[in-house]
């Protein structure tokens, strides 16, 4: 993670458990992070590839057996959160963006 | 070359013959035309006795089927076998490379004297009941009316139905001893003629009519018994003959008693020609059942497409509900096998009667019957002319008939209206077919008469495709498991239920249905704390998501009606915002292309104005459409728009397993079109009638009538149960018409548990609609009341009021339209 510079920063309680929102870094690229219900945090593209649309921060969040997900509001295909890799069609994937929590804040970065 | 196939006779077995035709000719190697007698199109003529129920002939018609050509109201005059031509009542000729009779029958009329008389009627077509009942009309007597039917057969009873359908008391008359006689035995026909007389039937056995004399607007019956009835009409439905004048005139051979003669694959004499159902004559045999009708359609269907289908031979099998009474009737009823035994159950108390017969040696069943109660039929009509282990009196002792589908051999037929095996079920569902729709739609077993459906489901049981009833991979549980459990247990949050009752951390299907049943039980508002995680992203930002990631607004508009003022600022919030307007089949108006930052601020003009949120996004009521009704309409008989204003409001609001759509229309014309609707209040002269489980969408569904002419509080009552029963226990997703078509007893269990309590929860029903009318509040107010719950409607978090730059729109007609993401487009799988 000290490899790459901080973007983004933003308080961790605007986001709520199980649920992401959209940040925007430099160069209008847009990203969705996610927290889920222990807390961790994970920032993944915010472009549906197969909708074309952004609102993969809008997806309802949760496992698909056993493998965390965020699940894109448009036609209900699923993204590890992990990897980006989508759950329905392995040679899909979002890019996946470092993030961590640091003091209460959430930090996103360019990949 | 394209062939051409004339059909002459569109009744059943005809639109059946098409139906085949269509569906196996992928080539298109035929060209089909259909002769129709009748005015028009096909229609189930099994169910005639029901068009008195609405006398909206649509609710009987068979689907149209795509490419056939139909010739309404035109006849077969005469044929040149040798042109192979064949020359219509208007006079056209018509070419035929294969020829088809699917002429049916006609009412037999005994020479009874007076016969002819105006007053006497036959039963058979839509026009008969229509005349009918314009003669009941016109007879205008004192007191209650009646009718006399000359048969007491199947027909004949439902006949009688029709007539009491009609307000008319029935006089049954049979020469018979009995009832029913073909099916039922002296046992059976007893307990029958118990039950139908409790019903306002008179039956009058072993006698015949004698005399039939018209006094004034009357018809005076004299019977051989001496009896005399006075009756406002006569109907005769004492049996029917084939229709075979047209083959006899072409020379080809017919039967002994009538019939057109057909060797296995149902052709005649004639090489180019064949005949089906009641008009053929097969094996010496006439069949006045449709289930061999269907069969010999098939058979023809497989011929002309170079098959060598023959005729299975015919199942006269029949279980039928007659005037609410149900019969069955299946293999050697009567025990005409030679040394064949009988077990007999007689419940006079209860209302049933149940026989089988049996081998000689009492290890084969050889048919049965059964009265008051049919549920054993669908296993046992299967399992004739098979072995039994064990005591046969176990297949019919009360509460005994636990029989395994597994004993069942493959080749029995588990439907026999559409001669379905056990084996071609068993092949779908290894096929893939996962449940009962699944199944009706590949291979047309449970589509008919319905009976089989119980066994499809053990059928998918037993091959182990667990009829799974889980909501997912986090839950075993249905919806309606759910339900219970929720409120029972009182669980008011996600992750207590997941905790204690499912595993893992949910999905995009449990989440939502977990929230939309806490939502029917009322527990605040859909974004309150933990609940909002939960949601969809329509529910999540209450309001549509749309292709480019934007939003569309939908305010209510209850009833459709709404006042200039507030249509400006409709007009106005639409053109300040740039929306996309269109007007809706809701009778609303849908504003498109809100960002989600743009949504609290369109809300906030819009509820200051006097709006509130339609719930166009949410899995609720959306509108309750209506006609002007007798405020303005011409024709009107109720005031519609009134009532579908009470009724959005009462239900605004209301979460269920699937949306819910509703219209109420002010009379019979039907304007508001409440038939395509869940639930569609149609005004009569007399109140209301409520139909139930109307969809539009993929697969469109008229309503079904539940009650007729019942008060507004009645209505407003009915419609409370229906949607809290609903509610309870669909499953995810499930539309009102699947949900009731899933029922076991269909339409009239709901009837039963809706109308007549029998299951003493009404009251219960009652009360939570009554609470979720109580505590009803606008969604969209609430958020703007709530700055929390505003803070998630922003762009992004850490850069509010940036709008997000993949949004982009153009022009189209004059409004803005969505202009998609120049990214490589990736293709779904």
């Amino acid at each position: 993670m000290t490899a790459t510079t901080t973007s983004v920063v933003f308080p961790l309680a605007r986001l709520q458990p199980n649920r992401g929102a959209a940040v925007l870094l430099p160069g209008e690229i847009q990203v969705a992070v996610f927290r889920t219900h222990d807390d961790q945090v994970f920032a993944l593209s915010n472009i549906d590839p197969f909708a074309r649309a952004a609102v993969m921060s809008r997806g309802i969040v949760g496992d698909r057996g056993g493998v965390p997900v965020a699940v894109s509001p448009m036609h209900k295909n699923a993204f590890d959160l992990r990897t980006g890799v989508c759950v329905d069609d392995p040679d899909v994937s979002l890019e996946v963006y470092p993030v961590r929590v640091d003091a209460g804040m959430v930090m996103v970065g360019a990949p | 070359m394209t062939r051409t196939l004339v059909v002459v006779g569109y009744g059943m077995v005809g639109h059946r013959l098409a139906q085949a035709m269509r569906d196996r000719d992928v080539n298109g190697a035929w060209r089909i035309e259909v002769l129709a007698e009748e005015p028009r199109p096909a229609y189930d003529r099994v169910a005639l006795s029901s068009y008195v129920d609405t006398w909206n002939a649509d609710d009987l018609t068979l689907p149209d089927i795509d490419g056939v050509h139909v010739r309404l109201g035109e006849t077969a005059l005469e044929i040149d076998r040798e042109k192979r031509e064949i020359i219509t009542s208007r006079g056209e000729r018509v070419h035929y490379d294969a020829l088809v009779l699917a002429t049916g029958s006609t009412p037999f009329v005994p020479p009874v004297p007076g016969r002819d008389l105006p007053g006497c009627f036959v039963y058979r077509t839509i026009e008969d009941l229509d005349a009918i009942r314009a003669a009941v009309e016109k007879a205008d007597r004192p007191g209650r009316r009646a009718g006399m039917v000359l048969g007491g057969g199947l027909l004949g009873l439902e006949a009688a139905n029709a007539l009491r359908g009609m307000g008319l008391s029935p006089h049954v008359v049979e020469l018979a001893p009995r009832l029913m006689p073909i099916q039922v035995d002296e046992g059976g026909a007893g307990l029958l003629k118990n039950l139908v007389q409790k019903l306002d039937l008179t039956v009058h056995t072993g006698t015949s009519a004698e005399v039939i004399e018209r006094d004034g607007g009357r018809m005076i019956v004299k019977l051989t018994s001496g009896v005399e009835l006075d009756v406002d009409v006569v109907v005769f439905s004492a049996g029917i003959r084939p229709r075979d004048d047209l083959a006899r005139r072409m020379g080809l051979a017919t039967g002994a008693r009538g019939g057109v003669v057909v060797d296995e694959g149902c052709r005649t004499d004639d090489e180019n020609i064949y005949a089906i159902g009641e008009c053929a004559c097969i094996d010496g045999m006439v069949y006045g059942l449709v289930a061999p009708g269907y069969a010999m359609a098939e058979v023809v269907a497989d011929r002309l497409l170079g098959g060598t289908a023959t005729f299975p031979g015919a199942d006269t099998s029949t279980k039928l509900k007659l005037l609410g009474v149900d019969v069955a009737s299946f293999g050697d009823a009567h025990g005409a096998t030679e040394g064949a035994l009988e077990v007999v159950f007689n419940d006079a108390v209860a209302g049933t009667y149940a026989k089988v017969v049996v081998s000689d040696d009492a290890k084969t069943l050889l048919g049965g019957i059964l009265v008051g109660d049919a549920s054993a039929y669908t296993m046992l009509r299967p399992m004739v002319g098979r072995a039994i282990s064990g005591d046969p009196a176990a297949l019919i002792a009360p509460a005994g008939t636990d029989v395994a589908m597994g004993s069942l051999p493959d080749d029995a037929q588990v439907c026999s209206c559409n001669a379905v095996t056990k084996a071609t079920i068993k092949g779908a569902i290894a096929g893939g077919c996962a449940d009962v729709p699944g199944l009706k739609s590949c291979t047309k077993a449970g589509t008919t008469c319905g009976s089989c459906v119980p066994m499809l489901k053990q059928l998918l049981a037993e091959a182990g495709v667990e009829q799974s009833k889980a909501l997912c991979e986090h839950f075993e549980y249905s919806r309606a498991e759910l339900f219970e459990i929720i409120r029972g247990t009182g669980i008011r949050t996600f992750s207590e239920l997941i905790a204690k009752h499912g595993k893992g951390l949910g999905c995009d299907l449990c989440k939502p249905a977990v929230a939309s049943i806490l939502a029917s039980l009322g527990n605040g508002h859909v974004l309150d704390g933990e609940q909002a995680s939960l949601q969809d992203t329509n529910d999540h930002f209450l309001a549509n998501l749309q292709r480019n990631g934007t939003y569309s607004v939908v305010p209510r508009i209850p009833g459709g009606e709404i006042t200039p003022d507030k249509l400006m600022v409709i007009a106005e919030v639409a053109r300040d915002f740039g929306l996309y307007t269109k007007i809706t089949g809701g009778q609303r108006i849908d504003l498109f292309g809100a960002t989600v930052d743009q949504l609290p601020h369109i809300w906030r003009r819009l509820v200051d104005a006097g709006m509130e949120s339609g719930h166009a996004y949410g899995k609720a009521l959306r509108t309750v459409k209506s006609c002007v009704g007798t405020t303005w309409c011409r024709y009107g008989v109720q005031d519609s728009v009134a009532m579908a204003i009470q009724l959005e409001l009462r239900y605004r609001g209301l979460r269920s397993p699937h949306k819910l759509k509703s219209a109420v229309s002010g009379c019979a014309r039907e304007c508001a079109e409440a038939r395509g609707k869940d639930f569609g209040v149609i005004a009569t002269e007399h109140g209301w009638n409520l139909y139930v489980g109307g969809n539009g969408g993929f697969k469109p569904r008229h309503a079904d009538l539940l009650v007729s002419d019942v008060d507004s509080e009645t209505l407003v009552r009915l419609i409370d149960r229906f949607l809290m029963f609903y509610i309870r226990t669909a499953d995810r997703l499930q539309r009102t018409a699947a949900w009731i078509e899933a029922m076991e007893g269909g339409l009239d269990h709901l009837r039963e548990v809706i109308v007549d309590d029998s299951l003493g929860i009404c009251a219960e029903l009652e009360a939570a609609m009554e609470r979720h009318v109580g505590t009803y509040a606008d969604e969209w107010r609430g958020v703007l009341e709530d700055p929390e719950k505003l803070a998630r409607f922003t762009s992004f978090v850490n850069a509010p009021g940036t709008p997000d730059p993949t949004i982009t729109f153009r022009e189209e007609r004059g409004q803005r339209v969505p202009v998609q993401l120049g990214i490589p487009e990736v293709l779904s799988r």
